[in-house]
């Protein structure tokens, strides 16, 4: 039974949307939690993202970066991107970040970074720039743009986007199965090209 | 009900933050983590999208985004090691040797 009375904050967000419940009865106390796990949760990675251009300290901005990566894997989850939420938590947040610590420990973390600015009044047109991008965020949010209408012949059943390991495999192994050839290539010349630029043997020869 | 929209309108905030460390920040460690900051931005557009049309293509997409972003992340801070080995700084503007 689709109930038309939107949910207080729910109408805030925009009430043009309403699909049919998903999981029945208990579809809109379900939106709710989608609603409250989203303003958490973005809080989390937006205060990871300033952290990550705001702080003085490196191994801080990773850290930042570490709690974006993980709530950024959480919204994944509630938009039923299983697999490729474990993914970001397994790859980003466990391999990149791993490495990304141990480059920070390895360079050594200097707090006194060069602020001269070599291009003239670069920070000002950065500050520019932003305002002007954030304008444009708010206009399009404002003007009720993003009261998301349902693409014209969508299917409304949200299964259809879970995202499980069957699922994925499924297409990545039939339709997508030459973009997956070329990353296994890719990942060969990276891996090859970060040996290269590693190996040290070169300038011990020349001295 | 959290649109599409507003996941989107996140990613954009997110995207904006990383393109201001890019601009303003001179450590090439902190302009990568910026770098995968807009990364994880259009991931989640996609995520997004794909939900929104009912189509698993967007999270294939953001499969194959990830596996880039792994390579780059790797080839990337094997330079910037090397670079590090030779001039005992992680600044970029140490790096405008080759400004014509």
């Amino acid at each position: 039974m689709p109930r038309t009375a939107p949910l207080p904050l729910a109408s805030f967000l925009g009430q043009r949307y309403l699909p049919p419940p998903p999981w029945g009865d208990k579809g809109y106390a379900l939106l709710m939690v989608e609603l409250i796990v989203f303003v958490l949760m973005a809080a989390a990675a937006l205060a990871g993202a300033v952290a990550v251009i705001r702080a003085r300290n490196t191994v801080y901005a990773a850290m930042g970066l570490l709690g974006t990566l993980l709530a950024v894997a959480v919204l994944y989850v509630v938009q039923l991107a299983h697999l490729v939420a474990a993914v970001q938590v397994i790859v980003y947040a466990g391999a990149v970040m791993t490495l990304f610590l141990f480059v920070i420990m390895l360079v050594g973390v200097d707090r006194n970074e060069d602020t001269r600015e070599t291009i003239p009044h670069q920070r000002r047109m950065t500050i520019g720039l932003v305002g002007v991008l954030f304008v444009v965020i708010g206009f399009v949010v404002v003007s009720g743009s993003f009261d998301w209408v349902p693409v014209v012949g969508a299917p409304a059943d949200p299964q259809l986007t879970n995202g499980t390991v069957q699922r994925i495999a499924g297409e990545l192994f039939t339709g997508w199965v030459l973009a997956f050839e070329a990353t296994a290539l890719l990942l060969t010349i990276a891996a090859v090209g970060a040996i290269a630029l590693a190996s040290t043997r070169r300038r011990r020869q020349e001295s | 009900m959290v649109t599409p929209g507003w996941y989107m309108t996140l990613a954009a905030v997110l995207f904006v933050i990383g393109a201001v460390g890019i601009l303003t920040r001179r450590n090439a460690l902190v302009m990568f983590m910026s770098i995968e900051l807009m990364l994880n931005a259009v991931n989640l557009t996609f995520i997004a999208a794909g939900r929104a049309i009912g189509s698993l293509d967007g999270q294939l997409a953001v499969f194959f985004v990830l596996v880039v972003a792994a390579a780059e992340v790797v080839v990337g801070l094997a330079i910037i090691v090397a670079i590090f080995r030779r001039r005992q700084s992680a600044s970029v503007d140490e790096l405008a040797d080759m400004k014509g």
